[in-house]
């Protein structure tokens, strides 16, 4: 099965603002956005990055192929127990997904 | 009609300046920049200085206020210095002050701060008029006390207050990114939906356009739409560039909070003028009933030693799990007794970089690297402690061995001092929002001639 980023244009992940982080997958084309739409259910991005399903904000943007999601940061950008202050990596456990 | 000359996303990142020269010759209405962002952690507002480097600061500053005399028209900065803290509005004001005197020229400058006494806030606590936005920390008097800085979200009604000045140069402590682009066109009575969807679209500069890099962009409001100019060469806004960039460090890409109201973009059209331009109509403001700021503050949470060493025998790499949890236990035994500590008045945390050290418990993946990099982040209640237990920390890292039967090891640091005292860590402690009667409330205004 193929990982996602294989798939899409870009993964990205940043904060919006210190408490959030969000997550935009740019799919590049109807056919893809269809298939990641499909795959990647909230409560698969819940379980990589174990939080309650019912915090995430999903946004499903057909006019620019882009699936988003926004969670609450498990810990507050900067806290002590932050180890990526702008929220970059998390892209890299959505672009790693497998994708039927 | 109002035209907004944008040079970047933020003072310190550059910008073309041939496409700042083609933004002046298109006679803009005003030149607009963003100073800051919390994006780069707690420590700058806590401490209450910059990010960049003072001299690109200046670099950078210094040709727009020459972009600003050659337009002859205002140029505004919102949240100077990556904070908006009061220290951090004083540093540009110096820096402003130099460069005038430099290029020979006086200037008459609007200062706005948007600094939070604690008590203040203590009192508005009280009367019910702070209220969480969530996820919020909670808050008390204490964690007021606490904060070494706290800023409030200037909107649009703070800059108006100092363009009206007549002030050539505008510096402002924290405001929203969106505030200082916005305010002008409502000021004339442009689309209020089109100036703060502008704004937004427009506030990292090229960001919103090919070749993000680039920096300058030009941004028209009119009485029912805004449209995007980008004017480097290779820049070209496009309804996808445009549109995608609602996405970008926002929580909801159709719903934009702002002091006084919300913009909602849920009924945007996006068109290409041309290759180049896009125009952009049917955005909408909703103003509220209340008007609220943001707050932002920061405390000292601790104070940190790092130090670091590196595994290129793949015999500890492959045992690093148990090594480090042998130091971490071995350590915090000796800081107890050697230091007379509380078990709970330090820690000791070993990171691995090769293994989960971004992602921490969220890693799924292993695989075995060639080195390993073990980060040893000592926090305590003072730096001298936090320093005093880092040298305790020290010796493990440069030699203790997986058993006491093998050889006494010895690791590779790569500096030397191999403590790095840190010094003071900051957290951010509110996420809330402050009634106002009047916006200018909880702000401040002054006029400088230099």
């Amino acid at each position: 099965m193929p990982e996602l980023g294989a798939l899409v244009e870009k993964v990205r992940s940043k904060n919006a603002g210190p408490f959030w982080v969000t997550i935009d997958i740019f799919c590049g084309s109807d056919t893809v956005f269809g298939q990641v739409v499909k795959a990647v259910s909230t409560d698969r991005v819940a379980a990589l990055f174990q939080c309650p399903a019912e915090s995430i904000k999903r946004f499903e943007i057909a006019d620019l192929n882009v699936l988003k999601f926004s969670l609450p940061r498990p810990v507050v950008q900067g806290s002590r127990q932050d180890c990526d202050m702008h929220g970059a990596a998390w892209a890299a456990l959505i672009s790693e997904l497998s994708v039927n | 009609m109002t035209r907004i000359l944008i040079p970047s996303g933020a003072l310190g990142l550059g910008y073309d300046p041939v496409a700042l020269e083609r933004g002046i010759a298109a006679k803009p209405d005003l030149i607009a920049i963003d100073g800051g962002s919390t994006d780069s952690g707690p420590s700058y507002l806590g401490r209450g200085v910059s990010k960049y480097a003072r001299a690109s600061t200046r670099i950078e500053w210094a040709g727009l206020i020459e972009a600003q005399a050659k337009a002859g028209v205002p140029l505004v900065i919102g949240t100077a210095g990556t904070c908006g803290a009061g220290t951090a509005v004083d540093w540009l004001v110096e820096i402003t002050r130099e460069i005038l005197s430099e290029q020979g020229r006086s200037a008459k400058i609007a200062v706005l701060k948007s600094d939070q006494p604690a008590e203040r806030l203590k009192s508005a606590l009280a009367a019910g008029r702070i209220t969480p936005l969530s996820p919020a920390p909670s808050i008390s008097d204490e964690v007021l006390d606490d904060c070494t800085n706290i800023v409030a979200l200037a909107g649009a009604e703070q800059i108006a207050a100092a363009i009206e000045i007549g002030a050539e140069i505008i510096i402002a402590g924290r405001t929203t990114d969106t505030a200082i682009i916005a305010a002008l066109p409502l000021m004339r009575g442009d689309h209020a939906g089109a100036a703060w969807h502008g704004a937004k679209i427009g506030e990292c500069g090229a960001l919103c356009a090919t070749n993000p890099q680039s920096g300058v962009i030009l941004l028209d409001v009119d009485t029912d739409s805004f449209t995007i100019t980008p004017l480097a060469d290779g820049a070209n806004a496009t309804p996808h560039t445009v549109s995608a960039h609602m996405l970008y460090e926002n929580t909801d890409p159709f719903i934009l909070y702002e002091p006084g109201g919300h913009l909602d973009v849920t009924g945007a059209r996006y068109e290409a003028l041309d290759a180049r331009r896009v125009r952009v109509s049917g955005s909408r403001w909703v103003p509220s009933a209340r008007y609220t700021v943001k707050l932002e503050g920061a405390r000292v949470t601790g104070y940190q030693c790092m130090l670091m060493t590196l595994l290129r025998d793949p015999h500890y790499i492959a045992n690093a799990d148990a090594w480090c949890a042998d130091i971490e236990t071995r350590c915090r035994a000796k800081v107890i007794d050697r230091l007379g500590l509380a078990a709970d008045a330090f820690e000791i945390e070993l990171r691995q970089i090769g293994r989960n050290a971004t992602l921490g418990a969220l890693e799924n993946r292993s695989a075995e690297p060639v080195e390993l990099g073990i980060m040893g982040i000592v926090t305590a209640g003072s730096e001298a402690l936090a320093d005093e237990i880092g040298k305790t920390l020290n010796p493990y890292l440069l030699h203790h061995p997986l058993t006491q039967q093998e050889e006494q090891p010895t690791f590779a640091f790569p500096f030397s001092p191999a403590e790095i005292s840190i010094g003071p860590v900051y957290e951010f402690c509110l996420n809330h929002v402050l009634e106002l009667d009047d916006p200018m409330d909880a702000f401040t205004l002054e006029v400088i001639h230099a």
